[in-house]
């Protein structure tokens, strides 16, 4: 029988929650790493007992960590970032230019193919690899050195590279997405990356439709469908169906567009689920009622999904790594919340009942289901 | 060979999972806090990088290094350690700073 793991990050922490199929009751185990922020952890879809984690704080910096055994032990591995030559300048805060530097790792996404592969995505933004499991990491500089990266503007959370997405049938072509540069693609493993913001609008920019500045939040794709791409952006849901060359806006009925992370169901390619949170300033949900939002025409027609979740009195945020999908049938979703709730759905979100509650603030969710 | 006294940072005990004060024995009569923790960090490798910075060398912004009641955390770090830290009457505190509230 089947069993299901998530990984939840906090800011005090990691968690392990372990389920049988039903997904009706956790185990919790934990915290791992306690006092130390844990941004993301994700186990390796080729062994998914290999599991990394991202641990920081403002004190020492990063570290990481990988377990073997499925989150029973951990190894320390290489904390070294080291960008390539010449780090030279993006945009700060006030328009001045501002040297790129190294701060801690937002996302780990390891390779749907290779084993001993990860890469990490960096604030300031870069994207990194391992290909010895963690032990030395390299910078695919060709994404920092593209020619519009001086124009890259930190977002409010800072200048991190949180979203990557592998195709894993062309292990070649990714996705990045940075806080506020936007999206880009990749079709030779990294080495050389094209803009994939065409079409994008967004109204904070002096130029509404710049190639660059658009505070992409995160990308969905599934598997089977690596040319179409969902984005929530700062505001606005958007698709692309041509790699993220051309996007438009799918927000249509959602009751806000602005909000963090966004889904696909692992067995629909149509079927996606995004979270609507009031404003850019007021980070939690409208009428204090916790909702996810689900599309079965991968845009558009929106529904609620509100059994079990909190329908009132609840002002918490969802961010934007916080959110996974398991592969089981029915497609399970999770999400952590701002105010340290893990919620678990087993019927693609037409219920929820909490796996935990009272946790530090999540960061990051991840979910995995082990034969 | 010098025996120092050492107090980690809650954060920095945890990965070097040790407890309470460790001493380090440091080659040479008068190490300095750099000759310190290049001992420390060979011991713990999971230390590296959490302290002071791994290339630059320098101490990272929020710590700080602390003995016989004095704050060495400006100094260079390859001043020669305060003499009671020597003799093992002191110890040498490796501390994060009170930072966020």
């Amino acid at each position: 029988m089947p069993t299901v793991r998530l990984l939840v990050g906090t800011a005090k922490g990691g968690f392990i929650f372990r389920s049988n199929e039903s997904r009706s009751k956790w185990r919790r185990e934990g915290p791992m790493f306690g006092g130390w922020e844990m941004m993301h952890a994700k186990g390796s879809p080729v062994d998914p007992q290999r599991i990394y984690a991202s641990t920081w704080t403002d004190w020492h910096g990063q570290v990481m960590h990988r377990s073997d055994d499925g989150g029973a032990s951990w190894e320390t591995v290489s904390n070294e970032f080291a960008y390539v030559g010449d780090v030279g300048t993006h945009q700060w805060y006030d328009g001045t230019p501002h040297p790129w530097e190294f701060k801690r790792v937002w996302h780990l996404e390891p390779s749907p193919t290779e084993r001993d592969t990860v890469y990490a995505g960096v604030e300031d933004a870069a994207l990194f690899v391992s290909h010895d499991a963690g032990e030395s990491w390299k910078e695919l500089d060709g994404l920092r050195t593209h020619s519009t990266g001086r124009d890259w503007a930190p977002g409010a959370g800072g200048m991190c590279l949180h979203t990557i997405l592998i195709d894993p049938g062309n292990p070649d072509r990714m996705y990045v997405a940075i806080s506020a540069a936007g999206a880009f693609r990749t079709d030779d493993r990294g080495a050389t990356w094209q803009v994939a913001t065409g079409g994008l609008r967004s109204e904070y920019l002096p130029d509404p439709e710049a190639t660059v500045g658009h505070c992409v939040h995160n990308l969905a794709m599934h598997p089977s469908r690596p040319d179409t791409v969902f984005m929530q952006k700062h505001w606005d849901v958007c698709r692309s169906d041509d790699a993220g060359d051309t996007w438009r806006e799918v927000s249509d009925d959602l009751p806000t567009d602005f909000g963090f992370p966004v889904a696909v169901h692992a067995h629909e390619p149509e079927t996606i689920y995004v979270v609507p949170i009031k404003s850019d300033s007021e980070h939690y949900p409208p009428d204090g009622a916790l909702r996810v939002f689900r599309s079965r025409t991968g845009g558009g027609n929106w529904e609620a999904l509100t059994q079990g979740l909190p329908q009132e009195g609840c002002y918490q945020n969802v961010l934007r790594d916080a959110m996974s999908v398991d592969s089981l049938d029915r497609c399970g979703l999770y999400f952590g919340t701002t105010g340290g709730s893990v919620f678990a759905s087993s019927d693609e979100g037409d219920s929820w009942s909490p796996v935990a509650e009272h946790l530090p603030r999540v960061l990051s969710v991840e979910v995995q289901v082990l034969p | 060979m010098t025996t120092i006294r050492v107090v980690l940072p809650p954060h920095v005990k945890m990965l070097a999972d040790v407890h309470g004060e460790i001493e380090v024995d440091v080659p040479g009569k008068g190490p300095s806090i750099n000759d310190v923790l290049d001992v420390l960090e060979d011991r713990y490798p999971p230390v590296r990088g959490t302290i002071r910075h791994h290339r630059r060398g320098e101490r990272r912004p929020l710590m700080r290094f602390f003995a016989c009641g004095e704050d060495l955390s400006y100094e260079s770090l390859d001043t020669v350690l305060p003499n009671r830290v020597l003799e093992g009457s002191e110890a040498l505190l490796i501390v994060g700073a009170i930072a966020g509230g």
